[in-house]
């Protein structure tokens, strides 16, 4: 009797792991693990804080006022033009030379940085939040599903592009003259990319809110009298997070492209507020003579793009539990 | 599947009267003034006067009753006119441009053939180099060719055609003279040399376009053959002893195209769009750069109408798209 009680005592000691073999990971930890695997992600994630905090600190390291006009110093060409042509107008006061007008092309570069990413930082925001709110209304509440996916469809079928112009050139001159000729512009380019860019962000949350509220922890969590709007808040939301981050990341890119394309045809912010699209447009007439001031701030809007559509690529394997820890 | 093609035909059409609503409403709001270019020695009653010829004068719905009127029964009116002589239109008011006093539909008809042939052109390159890479990417899955292929489409996705056609006008046409940097629309081809003279200024726009296009696809298509070549039916194609060649070719890029031909569809209206761009960039004078010249000159019928035929454009291609998968995969089952 006491011999198989002490037995059986053994037999669960040696079952039991007293120590786990490995440390107790978190879920962020493993997604981290994976995401560094993913070496493209990782160097997109570094440049695009690289170029963020080279646009938010830059201006104040490279103190040359954008848009101060020097006319003897005009059109001098980049540092690097003078390792092959020694007669070039060159100077390392104006490492990236300078414009028509004599105006710093690297300040410009950094001040239409600014802007550039300030709009696309915050467009990606707006949509996102318009996408998760959209997309969660429609998967929690029954009622609205069928509205509101309707909705959806019907803006998808929207010619985004055309009507992205027109709102712009028609809406520019009551915005422009009630929040002045930036403020109005930004908060135009702004609007009209979040407003036409959620739908897809909308789909794919309201399909995640649909598989998850039928879970068990939905059912329990509302078994003890949680509230619908508690129970988005702190059940559904954490879980949706992943597939909003890859969007973002798109989202991101996508607008940052829109905010250039429109700098680019002429319908953006007004011509002396540096943008990249808009450095690259008023330097497309003068371009056999200075290639340089199309590329660099080509250079700068690709480079970014690329980076971020990376970052996102590396996210989505990182923060798919069935590709990760393979 | 017929029952559902016309019942999404159907729907199509609610849909379309939504989005012309909603374009014309956004239009209304507008501040815009059709006589703002008007001298200002013009005396406002007279003003007035060319308000209400331009149809201005009457409440919303009159005008926009009256647009719907002459875009959906007058205009086919004019094309079986035009088609078989016949005098069904003759005297009835058309969507006329404020530009230039013409109709709408008149000047757009002028215009399409360069977008298409621009647009096509790039679609059907794109599509050629696209889907062999992709295969071809996915078949030797991290080896070298796919490691620079996903690099290279990741390129292509990330420059934007504003970018990529100004440094291609640089290198091609200014550096090496290769190629004309303009599109030259009055070209007409009616021998060997004007034939190449048209190949030539088509290649720049077409590669701009195509770049993009090309990158997209590509994914689509290393990703789909990715799907397949694990699937059983491989293996068993292969323990049956069939060639790798017939396994590849005839089994696994049979299946795997079903979804990339339903994106090809997709894409369409997109590129349509994306080809505003490429048309100003190049001065292709087709329907993009119609578009923006209308913008700019506040010519709101003009606006409202090429607008409206991007939006039957997604439309029609959605249902396509749709139409098209259920036909060429068999497990698609909508009825």
């Amino acid at each position: 009797m006491t011999e198989t009680s002490e037995n059986t005592v053994e037999t669960y000691g040696a079952l039991q792991d007293k120590v786990p073999d490995q440390p107790p990971t978190s879920q962020w930890k493993d997604v981290w693990h994976q995401f560094r695997k993913h070496k493209g992600a990782v160097w997109g994630g570094g440049f695009l804080l690289f170029i963020t905090l080279a646009v938010i600190v830059g201006p104040y390291v490279w103190t040359i006022d954008a848009q101060k006009l020097d006319i003897r110093a005009k059109d001098m060409r980049p540092i690097y033009v003078a390792l092959w042509d020694g007669d070039a107008k060159t100077g390392w006061n104006h490492p990236f030379g300078t414009d028509q007008l004599g105006r710093d092309i690297l300040a410009n570069l950094l001040e239409g940085g600014r802007v550039s990413m300030a709009v696309g930082w915050l467009a990606m925001a707006l949509t996102m939040v318009i996408g998760t709110f959209v997309g969660v209304t429609a998967g929690f509440f029954r009622r609205a599903d069928g509205l509101l996916m309707r909705f959806t469809d019907l803006v998808l079928s929207l010619p985004i592009l055309p009507i992205t112009l027109v709102a712009v050139t028609l809406f520019r001159q009551p915005l422009v003259s009630r929040f002045g000729p930036e403020g109005g512009m930004f908060i135009m380019i702004v609007g009209i990319i979040g407003i036409t860019s959620w739908m897809q962000t909308a789909r794919i949350v309201r399909g995640e809110v649909l598989a998850l509220k039928e879970r068990e922890f939905v059912l329990a969590a509302r078994s003890i009298g949680t509230s619908s709007s508690a129970i988005i808040r702190r059940h559904l939301l954490p879980n949706v997070i992943s597939p909003i981050m890859v969007s973002a990341t798109l989202g991101l890119a996508a607008a940052i492209i829109t905010e250039s394309a429109l700098s680019f045809l002429g319908v953006g912010f007004p011509s002396d507020f540096p943008t990249w699209g808009k450095l690259l447009a008023d330097a497309v007439s003068r371009m056999e003579a200075f290639p340089e001031r199309v590329m660099l701030p080509g250079i700068a809007i690709s480079l970014t793009v690329l980076s971020v559509n990376y970052l996102g690529d590396g996210l989505r394997d990182a923060l798919d539990p069935r590709i990760r820890g393979r | 599947m017929l029952t559902y093609t016309i019942r999404r035909l159907v729907l199509a059409v609610p849909t379309l009267i939504f989005i012309s609503l909603a374009i014309f409403l956004l239009l209304q709001l507008a501040p815009g003034d059709p006589m703002a270019q008007v001298p200002l020695t013009v005396p406002p009653e007279v003003k007035q006067k060319m308000r209400e010829a331009l149809g201005l004068g009457q409440p919303v719905h009159v005008q926009y009753y009256k647009w719907l009127v002459q875009m959906f029964w007058v205009e086919p009116q004019v094309l079986i006119d035009y088609y078989f002589g016949t005098g069904f239109a003759e005297g009835k008011l058309r969507v006329i441009s404020w530009q230039t006093r013409s109709p709408v539909m008149d000047i757009v008809v002028q215009r399409i053939p360069q977008t298409l042939w621009v647009v096509g052109t790039a679609y059907v390159v794109a599509i050629l180099i696209a889907l062999p890479i992709g295969i071809y990417s996915a078949y030797k899955q991290y080896s070298v060719f796919d490691n620079v292929g996903t690099f290279v489409s990741m390129i292509g996705f990330s420059i934007p055609p504003f970018f990529t056609g100004p440094l291609l006008i640089v290198i091609f046409a200014v550096q090496l003279e290769w190629l004309p940097s303009v599109y030259n629309t009055v070209h007409k081809v009616v021998d060997w040399d004007s034939f190449v003279i048209q190949l030539k200024q088509m290649v720049l726009p077409v590669m701009v376009l195509a770049l993009q296009i090309t990158a997209q696809l590509n994914r689509f298509m290393r990703a789909s053959t990715l799907d397949n070549l694990n699937q059983d039916y491989v293996r068993t194609a292969r323990a049956k002893g069939l060639r790798e060649r017939t396994v590849v070719l005839a089994h696994v890029v049979r299946n795997s195209m079903i979804p990339v031909v339903t994106v090809i569809a997709l894409n369409v209206p997109q590129i349509f769009g994306g080809a505003i761009i490429t048309e100003v960039i190049f001065k292709v004078n087709g329907i993009g750069q119609l578009l923006i010249t209308a913008l700019f000159a506040n010519d709101l019928p003009m606006v409202m109408t090429l607008t409206f035929i991007f939006a039957i454009l997604i439309v029609v291609f959605n249902i396509i798209a749709d139409v098209l998968y259920g036909v060429l995969d068999p497990r698609i089952r909508y009825d």
